[in-house]
């Protein structure tokens, strides 16, 4: 999906795409000094171009077991030689999960979904209603539900559609509020959950009474309209809604040289 | 003490029809030539074990070498889906694939604890997850002195694991280094185990990191470079990101991903190439 601050692709210096405003927007939400632990894709995208403009100190953690990366350019994978070759350490993966993430060590929690619900569940294992007989089998799991527990916040960075903004996930990976307010902390989970969805198309914050995720801010351009059509659910929306500031030249500068000589 | 052979030898000697085999590397040292002679020589009923099954058991899937897959995550790092994995739990192609599904945290110490010589290891995880309720090898533990329930996985002990590193001497000691993942704890969990490798030296020089497998706790060593590709070595490749990217078209079509076994692994006449 493009779209720019009218709308519409232009070729003018002024616009950008959507998926470039969600990744300066999530980009924005990491504070130099925090530890990230940073999935693949979006998320990996948005930290690397923190890292680059307001947060030089942010702390760069893959799964594969590098602690303090400092990429010059995209990974493809979480586990491309650049990660390891620029981490201040290298640890097993064993390590990476019992010793750096499990204990809460982790500030902010960076993922994607192939589909997310209201209360920010996420899924990435399977779409249809039968596990054992999936509509779509999805690559699963990898390091998200143990990440979605134990960092102390969670961001998630996801296209917003239909197709993956449902009523109900059909498979809860990784688990964001359940059910509602209370259900995080009655399971023992540490964490503090999704307190942020950045999309291509605005913000979502959990509603502090119900938990339930709401409009908070729309990107430029875009109006409600489009985000509820966006949204497989009734979506609530904020009393009070902002609209994100608009991608500095500086950030599309260093996203886009990121981009162009990592990722296809 | 591990005997140097070559790959095919070692392959033939240590992978039986229907062991549990693990070719571990975590996107870094990924055994791929091993993988590859193991579908030369018509390997079934496997049960495949990997924390990120990636393209090469892709590749064992679609050639119809797997009975069973134990994993965490099965795509296509950067990529997308593993197409063969998917069309294999989707619709039995070229056979019914059965699936024990963890978490990578859950992986991680099912290897640690099939090193350490327990039963189970214990962890704080898949609390609130559907995948509890889908894996039967995840159970609540109570914690004997503070009550507290945690979660408990199994051990894993393969039959055989396969792993790649950079370096071993001429006596089988092997090391590795860079992201070494879970290969210690996958080689020291095994009944057998194989390790292909880049270079063979006369003496291997300390580095800072680096994971030392000594020659008394492998069986086979074969000089295979380049054994990790299109995965890397550090210090001696670079991951080919664009055979990555490639094996999209390659893997989503039946007839292609046959004529690739064709042409890769197999010579018209059927002889191992």
């Amino acid at each position: 999906m493009t779209g720019t601050a009218t709308g519409r692709p232009q070729a003018a210096p002024a616009t950008w795409t959507a998926d470039e405003m969600m990744s300066v927007a999530a980009a924005r939400a990491l504070r130099s000094g925090v530890v990230c632990f940073v999935g693949i894709g979006l998320p990996s995208t948005a930290a690397n171009l923190a890292r680059r403009t307001h947060a030089p100190d942010l702390v760069l953690v893959y799964e594969s077991g590098t602690l303090g990366s400092k990429p010059d350019r995209l990974p493809l994978s979480i586990g491309d030689g650049i990660l390891a070759q620029t981490a201040d350490a290298v640890v097993s993966v064993p390590e990476i999960f019992n010793y750096w993430l499990q204990p809460g060590r982790m500030g902010v929690g960076f993922l994607s979904a192939a589909q997310l619900d209201r209360f920010g569940n996420i899924n990435t294992t399977v779409i249809g209603p039968d596990y054992r007989d999936p509509v779509v089998r999805l690559p699963g799991a990898g390091g998200a539900p143990e990440i979605a527990a134990s960092c102390r916040e969670v961001i998630v960075v996801v296209r917003q559609s239909t197709r993956v903004f449902v009523e109900r996930v059909d498979f809860v990976t990784s688990l964001g509020f359940g059910t509602g307010c209370g259900q995080r902390e009655r399971l023992g989970l540490r964490g503090k959950g999704p307190v942020l969805v950045i999309t291509d198309l605005g913000i979502l914050e959990p509603d502090p009474q119900t938990c339930e995720l709401t409009l908070t801010q729309t990107h430029p351009g875009v109006d409600l309209e489009q985000i509820r059509g966006a949204t497989g659910w009734d979506l609530s929306v904020a009393a009070e809604l902002h609209t994100t500031p608009p991608p500095t030249p500086r950030e599309l500068e260093v996203l886009r040289a990121l981009t162009r000589q990592g990722r296809p | 003490m591990a005997e140097i052979v070559r790959l095919s030898e070692a392959v033939e000697a240590l992978v039986c029809d229907g062991d549990m085999l693990a070719l571990e590397g975590f996107t870094h040292l990924i055994p791929f030539a091993a993988g590859h002679e193991i579908i030369r020589q018509g390997r079934r009923d496997l049960t495949l074990v990997r924390m990120t099954p990636d393209i090469v058991y892709d590749q064992l899937i679609g050639a119809g070498c797997a009975r069973k897959l134990i994993f965490s995550w099965g795509g296509n790092p950067g990529v997308g889906s593993l197409h063969r994995f998917r069309d294999a739990v989707q619709n039995a192609w070229p056979r019914p694939l059965e699936i024990e599904e963890h978490s990578h945290a859950g992986m991680a110490n099912r290897y640690v604890a099939g090193a350490s010589g327990l039963p189970f290891a214990v962890l704080r995880g898949y609390v609130g997850t559907d995948l509890a309720a889908q894996t039967e090898t995840v159970k609540p533990v109570t914690c004997p002195f503070t009550g507290e329930v945690l979660t408990a996985v199994p051990a894993l002990n393969p039959d055989v694991t396969v792993v790649h590193a950079q370096q071993a001497d001429r006596a089988g000691n092997v090391q590795m280094w860079g992201i070494t993942g879970v290969q210690k704890e996958a080689v020291l969990a095994a009944r057998r185990s194989l390790v292909t490798v880049e270079e063979i030296v006369d003496e291997l020089q300390p580095r800072p990191g680096v994971v030392v497998l000594p020659t008394w706790t492998v069986d086979y060593v074969a000089h295979v470079p380049g054994g990790a590709h299109p995965s890397y070595a550090q210090d001696y490749s670079e991951r080919d990101n664009d055979c990555y990217i490639a094996w999209d078209a390659v893997s989503r079509d039946r007839d292609a991903f046959t004529a690739w076994v064709a042409e890769h692994l197999v010579q018209p006449d059927g002889a191992a190439r």
